[in-house]
C-alpha cells in the first residue's frame, strides 16, 4: 500500500492547493479560494455524486475554511455524509462535522440519532470515529441521549475503544459537571478496576489506567478529600511505572510510560498538598523517580520536573528538597533554554519552601535575565516577582520597569507594571522611592494601569509620612510637584498620569512657594490645550486652576487670570461637556469671591478633610414653605405616590399587573412622557439645575405605577431624589421608604448636593476634596506597617505580605464602616459624607459592614507583631484612646465638620475601631519609621551609586537581589 | 488539556488547524495569524516555549517546534507539563514521518484527512490519548484498510483509478 492509501484526492485539489501554496499575495490566494468556492457550491448540488467524489468535495470544504472563508453552505453535506454506511464516507462526514460545528449548531439535531446508532455499531472503527464526535459536538442537553452508551462502552473489548470512552466521559464532565457526577463513583470504580488488573496482571493494558488519570486528575482538583484513599494505589501503581512493570510498548525514549508518570506525579502533588501523612507516602516513590530519571532525554526531564512541582506541593521532605534542588542546579547550567526556562519555574516554586536555594543560582538568574529569549527573560521575572522582599525591592522593581519600557506587547506590559505597582505598594522602603516608581510606570504605561493606582498615588502625597512630619510631608510634595513640573514638559503622557499631575499641582503646586501662580497656571493651561480632546484631563486641569487660584485669593494676592487661561475658560464655558461647562462657571464664580468665601469654600490643604452634609436639606425649609404657601404641591414620597395610585386607580384591580406594566384604559390628559413625573411638583420648585420640565397636571396622570426596580434604576440620573431623606413635608401618615439601600441613600446624598442652589459649587468641591478621605489612611499605614514589618528578615518575606494584605483589607473595612455608623449616630439628621464622587475614587458600593470583622484583622496583625511591640501598642493604644476627643474636637473644629456630641462620643469610644483604632496600629510603627526611611534612602542612593547596570556584573546587585 | 494544535508553514499558511474547544473562523484565523507573528520573531537556539495568555486567554501555553518549513504548535493548559508536550509534538512528527517515509509540507498539504486521522488517535478530545507512534500507526493502518475495502465495496469507481496515487 502505498503511503497515501486510501486518501486519495482528486488532481483537481492538487492544483488547487499548488495554486493556493503559490499565491503570491493574500488576494490572489482570496481569489483562488473563492472561485473554488463557487466551483464547490455548483458541484455539490449536483445530483447523483459518487460517494467518493463527495467525500474530496468534503475535505476541499475543510480546507477552504481552514484558510479562512466561509463553508457553510456544505455544511448539511457534511451532515449527510455522516449517515452513510460506508467507513470511508462517514469518517470524512464525522470529521467535517467536528471542524465544521459547534455544540450549539441547528445541524447538531440531525447527528444526534446516527451517533447513537454508531455508538453500537460492531465496527470498533465506527464507534470510536463516533466517539471522537461526542467529544466535540454534545452539549449540555444531549449529553443525557449519549450516556448510556457510552457508559456501556467502558467495557469493550477494544481497548482503543474503552480509552476513548472514558475521555468522552471526561469531557461531559467538563462540559456539566452535573450531568456525570452519579458517574464519579464510576470513574473510581472503573480505576480501580483497572488498578487490580493492573497489579495482578502487568500486560493487562495499563493504557486505559492511564486514560482514566486524565478525569480523575480534573475530579481529584476540584475536591482533594474524597480522594485521599487512593494515595497508596496511585504511589503502587507509580512504583510499578517506574520500576519498568509495564510492557516495553510503554516506554518511550527508555522511559517506562513517562506521560502516565507525569499524570500520577501530578495528582500526588494535589493529593499530598498541606498534608503530612499523604505526603509520608510518596516520598519513596518520588525520591526513586528522582534517582531513576534519565536526565538525558528531553522527556526525563518533564518528569524530572514534574518531581520538582510535586516536590514543592507536598508536605516538605529536607531529603527530596535536596534532589530537587540538584535538578534544579542541572536545569539551570544546562544549555538548553528549555530546561533553563523548566528550572526558573521549578525555582519559582521551591523558593516558597526553601528561600535558600535561590542563593546558590543567583549567577544562573542573573544570566537568564539577560538572555534574549523572552520566554525565559519573562519567566525570570515571575521568579523575581515572588521573591521580593523589602530588601531587593529596589533593584527588582527598577528591571522590571525597564523592561517593560522595552517592550510593546500590551498585555505584558500589563502585567508587569501591575506587579511593579504592586511590589512597590507591598514593599516600598521609602514614600520617596514609591512616587518615584510610579512616575516611571505612569509615564510607560500609564494607560495600562487600573486607575486605583493613580488614586493610592494621589492619596500618598495627599497623607504624606503622617501627621506628626509636617515637614517631610511639605518636601515629599514639592519634590512631587517639581517631578511633575519636570515630566510635563515631555510629550504624549498617559490620561491617567495627566490627571495625578493636574490634581498634584492643584492641591501643592504653590504650597510651598518656589512657583508663583501664574507659573503653575500656565503649566495646566498648556495641559488642557495640549491634551484638548480628553475631557476628563481637561476637567482636572480646570480643578486645579480653581485650586491655586482660591488660594492666591484666599492668602489676601490680587489674582489675574492669565490670557491663556482666559481664553480656555471661553472655550470651556461653551464645551459641549456638561461637567466642564460647570466646572467652568464655578471657576469663575469662586473667582469673584472675596478671600473669607473662598478660604471656606476651598481651604488650603484641605483634602484630607471630613465634610458634612445637610441630608435633610434644612436650609430649603423656608423656601418650601414660601412655595408651598404660594400654591405649589407638596412633595410626596415615591412609595406614598405607588400606594395612592393602587388605592385610586380601581381600573387596575390587581395590584401585581398594576405594578408590572402600565396600561391605562382611560384617555391621556396631556401627551407628557410618564417618567417625569415621578418628580414632584414641589421638589421642582425648589431646585433650578434640574432640566425637568414642570409636570403640572392633576394628580391622576402620574398614575404609571413605578415599580422600585426602576426607582433605582433611575438613581444614576441627575434628578433630585428624595426617598430615604427625612421628610419635610408631605403626608405625615405615610412611613418613608424603608426598603431604601444605603446605596440610594449615598446617591441621593451626591444628588442633593449638586442641587443645591446657592452653595454648589461650594459643597461639589468641597465633596470632590474631602471624599478622598476614607482611603487615604491606608498608605501611611501600609508603608510604616512595611517599615516595620518587613525587617528585612528573609525567612519570614511571605509572611507579613500576607497580614499586610490583611490590614490594608481591615482598613478598607474601617473607612466602609464610617458610612453607616456615622449616619447612625448621628439620627439620620446630619451624615458625613464619605462616600466619594465616581470619577475619583472607586470604593465599590458602599455596604453595611458589622463591626465584627473591624476587630479580627487587628487582632491577627498585633499578634504578629513582636511582643514589645504589642506592649507598647497597647499602651499607644490606651494613651491614644485617652487623647482621642481632644483630636476629635480639632475634628469639630475644621469649617465645614459640624458634629454633634453624639458623633464624637461613639468615635472616642475606643472599643469601636476608628480613630482611635489607628492609632493604635501607627503609633508604634511611627517610632520606628524615621530611621528606616533614612535607612532605605541611604541604601537607594548607595544601589544607584554602585551602578545598577543591566550589563555590569556587580556583585552588589547580586547581595541586593538575592541575598 | 490540549485546546489547540496547529501547523503552519514558515510563511504562516495554516497546514492543519485543529481546536479542542469550538472557536469562530475568523477567531481560528486570528489566532493563527497571531501565534504566527510571535513565531517568526523567535531567534533559533532560544526555548520552545511562549508565553501565550495574550492571545489565548488566561492558563495557556504554547509549546512550538520548528521542522524545516514547518512550525508545529500545540496550546494546552497547566495540566500539561510543557516538556512533555514537546515530546508529544516530537511523537506526531515522527508518526508522519513514518507514514509518509520523510515527510515534507507538501505531504500534510495533500492528505489533509489523513493527518487528521493521525492526530486524532494521538489527541483525543483535547486529552493525550497514545503516545506511542508505533501504536498511532498501527491504528491508523486499520482504519485506511477497512476504509478502503469498505469503499471497494460500496463504489465501483469507473475513472477512480486515476485518482489513486497508488
Amino acid at each position: 500500500m502505498g503511503s497515501q492509501g486510501g486518501f486519495y484526492q482528486s488532481k483537481e485539489f492538487l492544483d488547487l492547493v499548488k495554486s493556493i501554496g503559490e499565491a503570491r499575495s493574500k488576494a490572489e490566494e482570496d481569489r483562488i479560494v473563492l472561485s473554488e468556492i463557487e466551483t464547490l457550491k455548483r458541484r455539490i448540488s449536483e445530483p447523483d455524486i459518487p460517494k467518493r467524489k463527495m467525500k474530496e468535495y468534503i475535505i476541499r470544504l475543510v480546507y477552504v475554511e481552514m484558510l479562512g472563508h466561509d463553508a457553510s453552505f456544505g455544511y448539511i453535506h457534511a451532515v449527510k455524509m455522516t449517515h452513510d454506511d460506508s467507513l470511508l464516507v462517514k469518517r470524512t462526514g464525522y470529521l467535517a462535522v467536528t471542524l465544521f460545528l459547534n455544540e450549539d449548531h441547528d445541524l447538531i439535531i440531525l447527528i444526534v440519532n446516527t451517533i447513537q446508532k454508531d455508538l453500537k455499531s460492531d465496527n470498533y472503527l465506527v464507534v470510536c470515529a463516533a466517539l471522537n464526535v461526542v467529544c466535540k459536538l454534545i452539549n449540555e442537553e444531549t449529553i443525557p441521549a449519549m450516556l448510556p452508551q457510552v457508559v456501556e462502552l467502558l467495557v469493550h473489548p477494544k481497548e482503543a475503544v474503552r480509552k476513548k470512552a472514558i475521555m468522552a466521559l471526561h469531557r461531559f464532565y467538563h462540559k456539566s459537571p452535573s450531568s456525570v457526577s452519579h458517574l464519579v463513583s464510576n470513574f473510581r470504580k472503573v480505576h480501580i478496576m483497572w488498578l487490580h488488573l493492573f497489579q495482578r496482571l502487568c500486560d493487562n493494558d495499563p493504557g486505559v489506567m492511564g486514560a482514566t488519570l486524565c478525569p480523575l486528575f480534573d475530579l481529584i482538583t476540584k475536591d482533594v478529600n474524597s480522594y485521599k484513599d487512593l494515595v497508596i494505589s496511585f504511589v503502587s501503581i507509580l512504583k510499578q511505572v517506574a520500576e519498568r512493570r509495564l510492557p516495553k510498548a510503554y516506554d518511550y525514549h527508555q522511559m517506562p510510560a513517562p506521560f502516565i508518570q507525569i499524570k500520577l506525579l501530578k495528582i500526588l502533588a494535589l493529593l499530598g498538598s498541606g498534608d503530612k501523612q499523604a505526603s509520608e507516602d510518596m516520598y519513596t516513590v518520588v525520591g526513586d523517580i528522582f534517582r531513576k530519571c534519565d536526565s538525558s532525554s528531553n522527556i526525563g526531564n518533564a518528569v524530572l520536573y514534574e518531581c520538582i512541582c510535586c516536590v514543592s506541593s507536598i508536605y516538605p521532605n529536607p531529603k527530596l528538597l535536596e534532589s530537587a534542588a540538584d535538578v534544579i542546579s542541572r536545569f539551570l547550567k544546562s544549555d538548553s533554554h528549555n530546561l533553563k526556562y523548566m528550572g526558573i519555574d521549578a525555582l519559582s516554586r521551591l523558593i516558597k519552601i526553601s528561600p535558600e536555594i535561590a542563593e546558590q543560582h543567583q549567577l544562573a538568574v542573573i544570566d537568564c535575565l539577560e538572555d534574549p529569549d523572552d520566554t525565559l527573560k519573562r519567566k525570570t521575572f515571575e521568579l523575581l516577582y515572588k521573591m521580593t522582599k523589602s530588601t531587593n525591592v529596589e533593584v527588582i522593581v527598577d528591571r522590571m520597569i525597564d523592561y517593560m519600557i522595552r517592550i510593546n506587547d500590551n498585555h505584558y506590559k500589563t502585567e508587569i507594571a501591575s506587579r511593579c505597582v504592586e511590589l512597590a505598594e507591598q514593599f516600598a522602603p521609602s514614600n520617596q522611592w514609591f512616587i518615584q516608581t510610579m512616575n516611571k510606570v505612569f509615564e510607560h504605561a500609564g494607560d495600562l494601569v487600573n486607575i486605583k493606582v493613580a488614586h493610592n498615588l494621589m492619596r500618598l502625597i495627599a497623607e504624606g509620612f503622617g501627621e506628626d512630619d509636617d515637614t517631610a510631608d511639605s518636601q515629599l510634595r514639592s519634590s512631587a510637584v517639581e517631578s511633575y513640573l519636570r515630566i510635563l514638559g515631555e510629550p504624549k503622557l498617559p490620561s491617567v498620569f495627566l490627571r495625578v499631575i493636574c490634581w498634584v499641582l492643584g492641591e501643592y503646586g504653590t504650597a510651598d512657594g518656589k512657583f508663583s501662580a501664574s507659573y503653575i497656571t500656565g503649566k495646566l493651561c498648556d495641559v488642557a490645550e495640549a491634551y484638548s480632546n480628553d475631557e476628563t484631563v481637561k476637567a482636572y486641569a480646570v480643578t486645579a486652576l480653581m485650586k491655586i487660584y482660591a488660594f492666591e485669593i484666599a492668602s489676601g494676592k490680587k489674582v489675574d487670570m492669565l490670557p491663556e487661561c482666559q481664553t480656555l475658560m471661553e472655550e470651556l464655558l461653551a464645551s459641549h461637556s456638561t461637567d466642564l461647562q460647570q466646572r467652568a462657571y464655578e471657576l469663575q464664580v469662586v473667582i469673584g469671591l472675596d478671600a473669607h468665601a473662598v478660604d471656606c469654600i476651598m481651604p488650603s490643604d484641605a483634602s484630607c478633610e471630613d465634610i458634612e452634609v445637610d441630608k435633610g436639606l434644612s436650609f430649603l425649609d423656608g423656601y418650601i414653605q414660601e412655595s408651598i404657601e404660594k400654591g405649589a404641591q407638596p412633595y410626596i414620597p415615591e412609595s406614598e405616590r405607588s400606594g395612592i395610585l393602587n388605592i385610586s386607580n380601581f381600573r387596575n384591580q390587581d395590584h401585581n399587573e398594576a405594578s408590572s406594566h402600565s396600561l391605562r384604559f382611560e384617555a391621556y390628559e396631556l401627551p407628557k412622557p410618564t417618567m417625569q413625573s415621578r418628580i414632584p411638583p414641589a421638589s421642582l420648585a425648589s431646585t433650578e439645575l434640574v432640566p425637568v420640565p414642570e409636570p403640572m397636571y392633576p394628580r391622576e396622570s402620574y398614575q404609571t405605577p413605578v415599580p422600585s426596580v426602576s426607582l433605582d434604576a433611575g438613581s444614576s440620573e441627575l434628578k433630585l431624589r428624595l426617598d430615604g431623606v427625612q421628610k419635610k413635608w408631605g403626608r405625615p401618615t405615610y412611613s418613608p421608604a424603608t426598603s431604601t439601600s444605603n446605596s440610594t441613600l449615598q446617591k441621593t446624598v451626591n444628588g442633593i448636593t449638586q442641587v443645591d442652589g446657592a452653595s454648589t459649587s461650594n459643597s461639589r468641591t468641597r465633596e470632590t476634596y474631602d471624599s478622598r478621605k476614607p482611603q487615604i489612611e491606608i498608605s501611611p499605614e501600609k508603608q510604616k506597617l512595611a517599615a516595620s514589618l518587613f525587617g528585612g528578615s528573609s525567612k519570614t518575606e511571605k509572611r507579613p505580605a500576607a497580614v499586610h494584605k490583611i490590614s490594608k483589607a481591615s482598613s478598607h473595612v474601617m473607612e466602609k464602616s464610617h458610612v453607616p455608623k456615622y449616619s447612625m449616630e448621628v439620627a439620620s439628621e446630619k451624615t458625613a459624607s464619605v462616600q466619594q464622587p465616581p470619577d475619583l475614587l472607586d470604593l465599590g458600593e458602599p455596604t453595611v459592614t458589622s463591626t465584627s470583622p473591624l476587630v479580627d484583622p487587628f487582632k491577627q496583625l498585633e499578634g504578629l507583631l513582636d511582643t514589645t511591640q504589642v506592649a507598647s501598642a497597647v499602651n499607644h493604644g490606651s494613651i491614644a484612646a485617652i487623647e482621642s476627643p481632644d483630636m476629635m474636637t480639632l475634628y469639630a473644629d475644621t469649617p465645614a465638620a459640624i458634629r454633634n456630641s453624639d458623633l464624637l462620643s461613639g468615635l472616642s469610644n475606643p472599643s469601636i475601631i476608628n480613630m482611635p483604632g489607628d492609632t493604635t496600629t501607627t503609633q508604634p510603627m511611627q517610632s520606628s519609621k524615621g530611621p528606616n526611611l533614612k535607612d532605605s534612602l541611604e541604601r537607594d542612593a548607595l544601589v544607584r551609586q554602585m551602578g545598577v547596570t543591566p550589563s555590569s556584573q556587580n556583585p552588589n546587585l547580586f547581595k541586593d537581589l538575592l541575598g | 488539556m490540549i485546546k489547540a494544535v496547529m501547523v503552519m508553514n514558515t510563511q504562516g499558511k495554516p497546514r492543519l488547524a485543529k481546536f479542542y474547544e469550538y472557536l469562530p473562523v475568523e477567531k481560528q484565523q486570528e489566532l493563527i495569524r497571531r501565534v504566527f507573528a510571535v513565531l517568526c520573531g523567535r531567534a533559533e537556539n532560544v526555548s520552545n516555549f511562549i508565553e501565550a495568555e495574550s492571545i489565548f486567554g488566561p492558563d495557556s501555553r504554547l509549546v512550538y517546534k520548528h521542522f524545516a518549513t514547518l512550525y508545529f504548535v500545540f496550546v494546552f493548559d497547566s495540566s500539561e507539563n510543557e516538556l512533555a508536550v514537546l515530546d508529544l509534538i516530537q511523537v506526531f512528527v515522527e508518526t508522519l514521518d513514518k507514514c509518509f517515509k520523510n515527510v515534507c509540507e507538501l505531504d500534510i498539504v495533500f492528505n489533509y484527512s489523513k493527518i487528521h486521522t493521525i492526530l486524532d488517535e494521538i489527541i483525543f478530545g483535547g486529552q493525550v490519548l497514545e503516545t506511542s507512534s508505533a501504536e498511532v500507526m498501527k491504528a491508523v493502518e486499520e482504519i485506511s484498510k477497512l476504509e478502503a475495502a469498505s469503499n471497494a465495496i460500496t463504489l465501483i469507481p469507473k475513472s477512480a483509478s486515476g485518482w489513486r496515487s497508488r
